[in-house]
């Protein structure tokens, strides 16, 4: 074999290109709700957004909160959101166009953003997770515990907000006679 | 008990497989468990239909399909057949995105629930955490799917049998997981396969494998499945469907193969509802002598799971289609009350300082009192329905003479 004047890179791994697939999806599914032309595409775009992140969540081995994610952001937050768009009037059918006169002020709050989290991510020493988990480990039962001991009142108090948006929520659609 | 995946790799290294590319067999490996399911599932979906069509020809007293193959059992396939030569239509004015992906999507989120389903021991795509979890959070794709395809093909008809899909899909996952929570809180895990091992039963060191959770959740077992029964728009609760007079729903624009992707993937939601009915509650690969003899796991498995997809159909071939009022209404004042209030009482119950026979008796004795409501509501509402709609069809004239349908015998 002859020998090459540099060094190849390093083949990818298998969970790199998992990843590089994933990132994928989230980040064109994120252009798609900003750059499609129809609200029901925009959607779309948003649920394969939400897929990619709870991706994002699998590859990093925690598959409760991948699960959750795709449980509450697809199945309830985007049915939410396409119903709402659905039963908008005019806003069905028809192209609505992507930019408004805010575009420009948009473009460079985003570019701040992306440089402040960018700047962020470097900064911060992360802290490394020491064990992986094995298996058989119940994680959920840990967080169980966490959620009835140490941090009781605000698990209560997001239980209560849950029930007077759904109090809430009966009042508004209630028939009124 | 050794896992598939590890089986299949060590054959691998053993027919001389060098261990650097370890990446390259474990591919290959995952790859072939894929690959196997998803075919297996194709090919399943052909016999589902055919014991449909059987089951419900012998309920109506005819012979079903008998001309192609043994028994007919290659009638499914000449159909597909046809599906795949038809034309494919696509309405003018169809949003071409959500159009096409909505079928794809219908099938990919019902063959993705194969994955965690326990076929035996160590048989089982990926045991994860949160298995249980996973299941539930398969169904949003399915109503994603169903809204896609009510809205991409551009006709109100489709977009309001869409609303009916996902009104019905949403109102009865609730109680559909809460139900399924009950044998989670019992073994204290969300892994498909330790809820599996955990419904065994020694009789000295000999493994039964007949305790079974239904025995013991008789009340959580009835919801899920009533709940199971919705969630595939299986009679009674097909008004989504109802095939001779709606024409079929949401899906009413498609045609050819797309429209063969929706019917597919009802029929093997149905079967996998019910897989996961046996792996919950009805021993999953458990059964006399499955610990000794590993290959009886999965023949136990899919001998449940067949007997319950029977069970659906007899049920559709004798069971009335209800109204979509009655259909939210059983869901959400019987339902749903009655699921969180035996899971409340569940998790009193267990928490009790009590021997745990005493909890187990008392957890049983909860689940049967749901079971009792849960008839006589469903009872007591029949009785008025027949009633009422006596009533509504006799003769005008004969109205003040009607008279209860109260037999004497007391039914």
């Amino acid at each position: 074999m002859p020998e090459l004047p540099f060094p190849l890179p390093p083949l990818p791994t298998v969970a790199q290109v998992i990843f590089i697939l994933i990132a994928v999806l989230a980040v064109v599914g994120s252009l798609m709700v900003v750059l499609a032309r129809n609200l029901f595409h925009s959607a779309l775009g948003l649920v394969a957004a939400f897929f990619g992140a709870a991706g994002v969540y699998i590859v990093a081995e925690a598959e409760f909160i991948g699960v959750s994610q795709v449980l509450v952001y697809v199945g309830a937050i985007s049915t939410l959101i396409t119903f709402a768009i659905m039963l908008t009037r005019g806003m069905m059918f028809g192209a609505t166009s992507p930019r408004n006169r805010q575009s420009g002020t948009a473009a460079i709050i985003t570019v701040l953003a992306f440089i402040v989290l960018a700047a962020l991510l470097r900064a911060i020493p992360w802290p490394q997770v020491g064990e992986p988990i094995t298996d058989g480990q119940a994680i959920i039962a840990g967080l169980g515990y966490a959620f009835v001991n140490q941090y009781v009142v605000p698990f209560l108090l997001l239980a209560m907000l849950l029930l007077v948006a759904l109090a809430g929520a009966i009042m508004l659609a209630r028939d009124r006679k | 008990m050794m896992n598939w995946s590890d089986a299949l790799i060590q054959l691998q290294y053993n027919l001389g497989a060098p261990q650097e590319l370890s990446w390259l067999v474990e591919g290959i490996t995952y790859f072939i468990g894929a690959f196997v399911i998803a075919n297996a599932a194709l090919v399943l979906a052909l016999l589902l239909i055919w014991i449909t069509r059987k089951v419900i020809s012998r309920i109506q007293d005819r012979i079903g399909p008998n001309r192609l193959g043994p028994y007919g059992l290659f009638q499914t396939v000449a159909d597909a057949m046809k599906l795949l030569s038809k034309e494919d239509i696509k309405p003018k004015s169809a949003d071409t995105l959500s159009y096409f992906i909505a079928p794809i999507l219908s099938v990919v989120g019902v063959l993705m629930a194969l994955a965690v389903i326990p076929f035996g021991a160590g048989l089982i795509g990926a045991d994860l955490n949160v298995g249980v979890l996973y299941l539930v959070a398969l169904g949003s794709i399915g109503i994603m799917a169903a809204l896609m395809a009510g809205w991409g093909s551009n006709n109100k008809y489709a977009l309001l049998a869409g609303f009916r899909v996902v009104a019905q899909l949403l109102s009865y996952e609730i109680p559909m997981v809460l139900a399924m929570f009950a044998p989670v809180l019992l073994v204290g895990t969300m892994r498909m396969q330790a809820l599996s091992q955990a419904q065994s039963l020694y009789l000295g060191p000999i493994n039964l494998g007949l305790g079974w959770f239904v025995f013991l959740l008789p009340g959580a077992f009835l919801i899920y499945f009533i709940a199971a029964l919705a969630e595939s728009e299986q009679t009674p609760f097909d008004l989504l469907e109802a095939e001779s007079e709606l024409i079929a729903g949401f899906h009413i624009e498609y045609s050819g193969m797309k429209f063969a992707m929706f019917f597919l993937a009802q029929f093997l939601n149905s079967f996998f509802l019910g897989a996961i009915a046996v792996a919950l509650f009805l021993g999953g690969w458990q059964g006399p002598f499955a610990g000794q003899v590993p290959l009886l796991g999965p023949i136990y498995f899919l001998a449940k799971t067949f007997f319950v997809y029977i069970v659906i159909q007899w049920i559709k071939g004798t069971f009335p289609r209800v109204r979509i009022d009655q259909m939210m209404q059983f869901a959400w004042k019987v339902l749903v009350p009655l699921v969180l209030s035996l899971i409340l009482a569940q998790m009193i119950i267990m928490k009790l300082p009590l021997p745990e026979w005493i909890n187990m008796l008392l957890v049983l004795v909860a689940n049967i009192a749901v079971v009792i409501t849960v008839l006589n509501v469903m009872g007591n509402y029949f009785k008025r329905e027949q009633v009422r709609s006596k009533r509504a069809f006799a003769p005008k004239s004969l109205i003040g003479t009607m008279q209860p349908v109260n037999s004497p015998s007391g039914d």
